[in-house]
C-alpha cells in the first residue's frame, strides 16, 4: 500500500508595528475602535490622493528580515494589484510582486528534538483592506457596511518554501516566527487583532517522490491549532481523495473551524487576474548601504543567539534558558535582574523568575514588561537568598510583599524582620525546648528513626515562627540527640 | 472708463492689488461681469463659484486693509479644471459618475493658489477624466473655441484653455497627460505649459495616468505662466514622485536676445500630413528665433513614430487602474437598484463612464492582463526609456526643441468624434514629452487665414522651465499675439 507524505508551504501575514498605515498618517489602532474613525482622504481612495510610504514601516519588514535571514534587496518596487471589492477602496492593493524588498531565508525549527530548516521564499510588504460588517451586535443589516480603520495598515507576507512535512512542523515553524518577528519588535502579532494571519499551501505525494501533488490553498486560519487541524484534516482529505481514485484539483479552501473541514471556497478557473503593475505613483524602494547600516544596527539579540549565551556564559540549564527565552519582555527582565544580583546568584534569579514572577505574571495575564516593580529588586532578592538571608520559604513571601508594594527587598527584609535567624545561641535555644516538648520523637530518632528528624524541624520552625535557618535547625538537633 | 482689469495679465493684477490700486473685489467683479456675458457661447465653466470667488476676494482687500503682506497672486482671478480637487467644492471630472461628489480636501496645486491669496472662479469643462483632445468627451457640456464658435477649443483642459482665450479669468490650471495643456492652448491662442514630470504636485489632481499626468497654469502671457509656476511648483510631502527642486523665481527677466541659445528642429516633426498652415507658421517662428540671436539646426527623435501607441498602451493601463475605485461604494454615482455586488459594480460604472473612458479602461485591462503583459506593458515602457534616450540625446546638442503643438490648426465639432485614432492623432506632437517626463510649453505663433490661433511647441531638458519659460518670452516680446476680441 502507497504512503503518503504532506507537502505544505505558508503564507503568513503580520501586521507591522508602526503608529501609522504604510502610505497614510492614520493610526494604526483601529481595532475595536468606532468604524471609520481612523481614516483620511488617502486610506478611503478619495479621487486624487496619492500614498506616500512610511519610512518606519519599511524600517520595521527590514528588521524582520534580517532577524529571518533573507538577503535584502537594493531596489523593490511597489505594484498594483487589481480586483474590484467594498473592502478595497482603491480597487488595487499596493504590494510587492515581481520585485519585493526580502528573499532566500529560513528559520530552525525543531520538532521531537531534531533540528530542521524551512526556507523562506520571500518577504514583501503591503497594505491592508478593509473589513466588511455583515451584522451591527445583533441587528442583522440589510446590506453590508465598509470600516476602513484597518484599509492601508501595513503587513508584511513572510511566503515560506513548501518544506513542511507534518502538522507539527507548521505549529513549531509558526511558533519559531512568531517569537522571531515578535522579538525584533516588527510585529505584535497579535491573533485575536488579525496582526498576525496565516494561508496553508497543503498537497500530498507518495512518499520518495519528487513531483509535487497539486496543492490546495487554505484560508481563513486564525490560530496556530487552526493551522495544525486544518492540514491535518487536508492531508486526509487529499490522500483518500487519490486512493479512492480521484484527483485533487488546484483551489482555495476554507476551514470551519466549527465543523473541523475544508471547503471550497473557489476554483481555479475563478481565480482573478490580478493585472500587477508597477505603481507610478511610487518611485522604487532603494535601501542603500547606509540605510541597511542603520537597521542592522538597531536589530535586538535574536532568542536563539541569546538562549546560546544564557546557556554559555551565564551558565543556565537549557530549560531555563528557554523560559528566560519565550519573550523578549522576560529575557530583558531577567538580563537586568541577574546584571543586579552577585554573579554566584544567577541561577537563583532564574529560579526566582521560572517560578515566583512567571506564576503570577501568568496568573494575572501580564507580560514581564507590566511587572509592578523594578527588575533589580528580583536581582537582590536572588542575593539574599543566595546569601542565605532568606529561606526559599521566606524568599516566597518577600517576593509577594516586593510584587505588591514595589519596594527594594532588603528594605522589606530589615523592616519586617524576616531575616533568617542563624545565630547559634538562639537556634540551640529552639532546639531544646522542641526535643523537651516532643520527647517521644527525640527517643524515636536518637533510636535511629531518621524520620523523626522532620517533625523535630517542623517544631523549630514554628517556634521561629519560620525564621530560623532549617539547615542550621537539622544540624543542631542532631548534635543535641547524639550528645 | 479705466482700464478693462480683463485685458491686464495676472503679473500686474497682483501688483495692483497689492498696492491697493485695484480691489481684490473689483477684479473679480469686473472678471464676473465678463464671464457672465460670454459664458452662455463659450461654456467654459461647469461650475461657477461667485460667492465663494467674492468672499475670497473681500478677505484679500481685508488683509491688506489690516497691514497683512498680501501673496504672489494677490486678488487673481483663477479657473481651475474640474479634475483637481478644492474642498467644498463639486469635482465631476466633466463624468456622470462624479456628479454630486463634493472634494474633502483642496489639492496641493489649489492651496497653494489660495496660500498666495489668488480667487478661484470656478472649475472649468473638459474631456470626462482628462480623454481627449476636444472637451467634446464631456459628459455635460461643449465648450466652444472663442476664437470661432463652431470649433473645438481642444482638450482636454478646453475649459481652461477658453476661458483664459476669452478673457473670463487671466490664469487657470489644466493637467496635461498626453498634451491636455498645449493642445487647447494652441487651439484657444494662449500660454499652455506642461512642467518637468514631478515639478508641480500631483496630489488632489484625479488622475488619469499617473506616471504622464502633471498639473501646469494657462495664461496669455509668458510671465503670468512663470508666475503660476513659481506659486503651484515644488516639493510636496503628499506625493511621492514630486521633486525636491526650488522651482524657478517668479519673475524671469525678458532677454534682450537669444544669443547663444540653440534650438533644435527635430526632423520626425516635419512630416508629410502636416497642416500646410501649420507647418509655413512654425518655419516663421523659427525664422523668429533666428533672428533673436538663436542657432538653429536639425535634431532627430528617432523613436516619434512609436510615440502614439506607446501612449495609448501605458496612459489606458493605469487609468484602468486609477477609475477603478470609481466603484459606488464610498462617493459619486452609485445604482442602487442592483441585486448583488457584481451587479452593482456593472450598472455604476457601465451608466457612470461615458464611451471613451470606458474604452481606454478596456484598453487598459486588455494590455495588464495575463499572457500580454509582456506584449504590451512591458515592451511599451522599453519604448519609453528608448524615446527618453532620444530627448537626452537632443539636448546633448541643443537647449531647446521647436516644433509645432498640433498637426492642425482647431477642428469642428464632430470632426473627429467619429475616429477615436484620428483624435488620438491630434496630440502625436505633444505626447513625446509627456513620455520623457520633459517640460513643454505652447506659445501662440501666429493664426491661419481665417483667423484661428497657431500654437509653437518649445521643449526643455528635464527640470530648464527658467531656460524655456525666459526663451519663450523674448519670442513674445518679438511677435506679440493679439488678444482675443469679440
Amino acid at each position: 500500500m502507497t504512503r503518503y507524505e504532506l507537502v505544505a508551504g505558508l503564507e503568513v501575514h503580520c501586521q507591522l508595528a508602526t503608529r501609522t498605515k504604510l502610505f497614510c498618517g492614520c493610526g494604526t489602532d483601529g481595532f475595536g475602535a468606532a468604524p471609520n474613525s481612523r481614516i483620511c482622504p488617502v486610506c478611503t481612495a478619495q479621487p486624487g490622493s496619492l500614498p506616500v510610504l512610511n519610512g518606519r514601516a519599511v524600517e520595521l519588514a527590514f528588521q524582520a528580515a534580517l532577524a529571518l535571514g533573507l538577503r535584502l534587496n537594493r531596489i523593490s518596487v511597489f505594484a498594483r494589484k487589481n480586483y474590484f471589492y467594498p473592502d478595497l477602496p482603491k480597487a488595487y492593493q499596493i504590494s510587492q510582486y515581481d520585485r519585493p524588498y526580502s528573499q532566500h531565508g529560513g528559520l530552525d525549527i525543531s520538532v521531537g528534538g531534531a533540528v530542521k530548516r524551512i526556507g523562506i521564499t520571500r518577504i514583501h510588504m503591503e497594505e491592508d483592506a478593509g473589513k466588511l460588517l455583515h451584522e451591527m451586535g445583533a441587528l442583522k443589516l440589510d446590506g453590508s457596511l465598509v470600516d476602513l480603520n484597518r484599509a492601508g495598515v501595513p503587513l508584511i507576507e513572510i511566503v515560506s518554501e513548501p518544506d513542511v512535512r507534518s502538522s507539527d512542523e507548521a505549529y513549531a515553524y509558526l511558533s519559531a516566527l512568531k517569537e522571531v518577528i515578535q522579538y525584533v519588535g516588527a510585529s505584535r502579532c497579535d491573533m485575536e487583532k488579525g496582526e498576525m494571519r496565516c494561508d496553508a499551501n497543503v498537497s500530498v505525494r507518495p512518499v520518495g517522490a519528487e513531483k509535487f501533488g497539486t496543492r490546495a490553498e487554505i484560508k481563513n486560519l486564525n490560530s496556530f491549532k487552526n493551522v495544525k487541524d486544518a492540514i491535518d484534516f487536508e492531508f486526509r482529505r487529499q490522500v483518500a481523495l487519490v486512493e479512492s481514485g480521484g484527483r485533487v484539483t488546484q483551489e482555495t479552501r476554507l476551514w470551519d473551524a466549527a465543523k473541523q473541514e475544508t471547503r471550497s471556497m473557489r476554483s481555479k478557473e475563478d481565480a482573478h487576474d490580478y493585472r500587477y503593475f508597477p505603481d507610478p505613483d511610487l518611485p522604487p524602494l532603494v535601501a542603500d548601504d547606509a540605510f541597511v547600516a542603520r537597521v542592522k544596527a538597531e536589530l535586538p539579540e535574536l532568542p536563539a543567539v541569546k538562549r546560546a549565551r544564557f546557556t554559555g556564559q551565564l551558565g543556565l540549564s537549557a530549560y531555563d534558558a528557554d523560559v528566560l527565552t519565550g519573550d523578549r519582555a522576560l529575557a530583558d527582565f531577567f538580563e537586568k535582574a541577574a546584571a543586579a544580583a552577585p554573579k554566584g546568584a544567577v541561577k537563583t534569579v532564574a529560579n526566582l523568575m521560572a517560578t515566583e514572577l512567571l506564576a503570577r505574571l501568568n496568573a494575572e495575564n501580564k507580560t514581564a514588561a507590566d511587572a509592578p516593580f523594578a527588575p533589580e529588586h528580583l536581582g537582590r532578592l536572588a542575593e539574599l537568598v543566595a546569601a542565605g538571608t532568606l529561606s526559599s520559604k521566606g524568599a516566597k513571601d518577600v517576593f509577594a510583599r516586593v510584587w505588591e508594594t514595589g519596594t527594594d527587598p532588603r528594605t522589606l527584609v530589615a523592616e519586617l524582620g524576616l531575616a533568617q535567624v542563624s545565630d547559634d545561641g538562639q537556634v540551640r535555644d529552639w532546639v531544646r525546648q522542641a526535643l523537651s516538648a516532643n520527647a517521644k520523637a527525640a527517643a524515636d530518632l536518637k533510636g535511629g528513626k531518621e524520620a523523626a528528624i522532620g517533625s523535630l524541624v517542623g517544631a523549630v520552625m514554628k517556634l521561629s515562627q519560620g525564621k530560623a535557618n532549617p539547615a542550621l535547625v537539622r544540624t543542631m538537633i542532631k548534635e543535641a540527640v547524639q550528645s | 472708463m479705466s482700464t478693462d482689469l480683463t485685458e491686464l495679465s495676472a503679473v500686474r493684477l497682483a501688483a495692483m492689488v497689492r498696492a491697493g490700486e485695484a480691489s481684490a473685489e473689483a477684479v473679480a467683479r469686473a472678471h464676473f461681469a465678463r464671464l457672465e456675458r460670454l459664458e452662455p457661447t463659450v461654456k467654459a465653466f461647469l461650475l461657477v463659484t461667485k460667492d465663494l470667488a467674492l468672499a475670497q476676494a473681500r478677505a484679500v482687500d481685508e488683509k491688506r486693509r489690516k497691514g497683512g503682506t498680501l501673496g504672489a497672486l494677490a486678488g487673481v482671478p483663477v479657473a481651475i479644471k474640474d479634475n483637481l480637487q478644492v474642498e467644498g467644492v463639486e469635482t465631476t471630472c466633466a463624468s456622470k459618475i462624479l456628479k454630486g461628489h463634493v472634494a474633502a480636501y483642496d489639492a496641493t496645486a489649489v492651496a497653494r493658489l489660495k496660500a498666495a491669496d489668488a480667487v478661484l472662479v470656478g472649475k472649468t469643462n473638459l474631456d470626462e477624466f482628462a480623454m481627449g483632445s476636444s472637451t467634446e468627451n464631456s459628459a455635460f457640456q461643449k465648450t466652444t473655441n472663442p476664437w470661432d464658435p463652431a470649433r473645438v477649443p481642444g482638450g482636454s483642459s478646453g475649459g481652461s484653455a477658453a476661458a483664459v482665450a476669452a478673457r473670463m479669468v487671466p490664469l487657470a490650471l489644466g493637467s496635461d497627460t498626453g498634451g491636455s495643456i498645449r493642445q487647447p492652448a494652441a487651439f484657444c491662442g494662449v500660454v499652455g505649459l506642461k512642467p518637468t514630470y514631478g515639478r508641480v504636485s500631483r496630489y488632489g489632481l484625479v488622475a488619469f495616468a499617473s506616471s504622464l499626468d502633471q498639473v501646469g497654469p494657462f495664461s496669455r502671457t509668458v510671465a503670468d505662466a512663470a508666475l503660476a509656476l513659481s506659486v503651484i511648483g515644488g516639493r510636496d510631502p503628499m506625493d511621492a514622485t514630486s521633486a525636491r527642486r526650488e522651482p524657478p523665481p517668479a519673475a524671469l527677466p525678458v532677454p534682450k536676445d537669444l544669443k547663444g541659445l540653440r534650438v533644435g528642429l527635430p526632423r520626425e516633426y516635419f512630416i508629410a500630413g502636416i497642416d500646410p498652415e501649420v507647418e509655413a507658421a512654425t518655419r516663421a517662428a523659427v525664422e523668429v528665433l533666428r533672428g533673436l540671436g538663436a542657432t538653429v539646426k536639425d535634431v532627430s527623435l528617432p523613436h516619434t513614430k512609436y510615440a502614439v501607441s506607446t501612449y495609448y498602451i501605458l496612459a489606458p493601463s493605469e487609468a484602468s487602474a486609477n477609475l477603478a475605485r470609481f466603484d459606488g461604494v464610498r462617493y459619486g454615482a452609485s445604482d442602487r437598484s442592483a441585486k448583488t455586488l457584481e451587479e452593482s459594480y456593472e450598472l455604476t460604472r457601465g451608466g457612470g463612464f461615458g464611451p471613451e473612458v470606458k474604452r481606454r479602461i478596456m484598453l487598459g485591462t486588455y494590455a495588464l492582463s495575463s499572457g500580454y503583459y509582456d506584449a504590451y506593458y512591458a515592451k511599451a515602457q522599453r519604448v519609453r526609456t528608448l524615446m527618453a534616450g532620444d530627448f537626452k540625446e537632443a539636448f546633448s546638442e541643443v537647449d531647446l526643441i521647436a516644433c509645432p503643438t498640433t498637426p492642425t490648426p482647431p477642428f469642428r465639432f464632430g470632426e473627429k468624434t467619429e475616429d477615436p485614432v484620428a483624435m488620438y492623432l491630434s496630440d502625436v506632437f505633444t505626447i513625446p514629452s509627456n513620455l520623457a517626463g520633459n517640460a513643454s510649453l505652447s506659445i501662440p505663433c501666429g493664426r491661419t487665414a481665417g483667423g484661428l490661433p497657431l500654437g509653437l511647441q518649445l521643449i526643455s531638458d528635464v527640470f530648464c522651465e527658467a531656460k524655456l519659460l525666459s526663451a519663450a518670452s523674448a519670442f513674445e516680446a518679438a511677435r506679440p499675439f493679439p488678444v482675443f476680441k469679440e
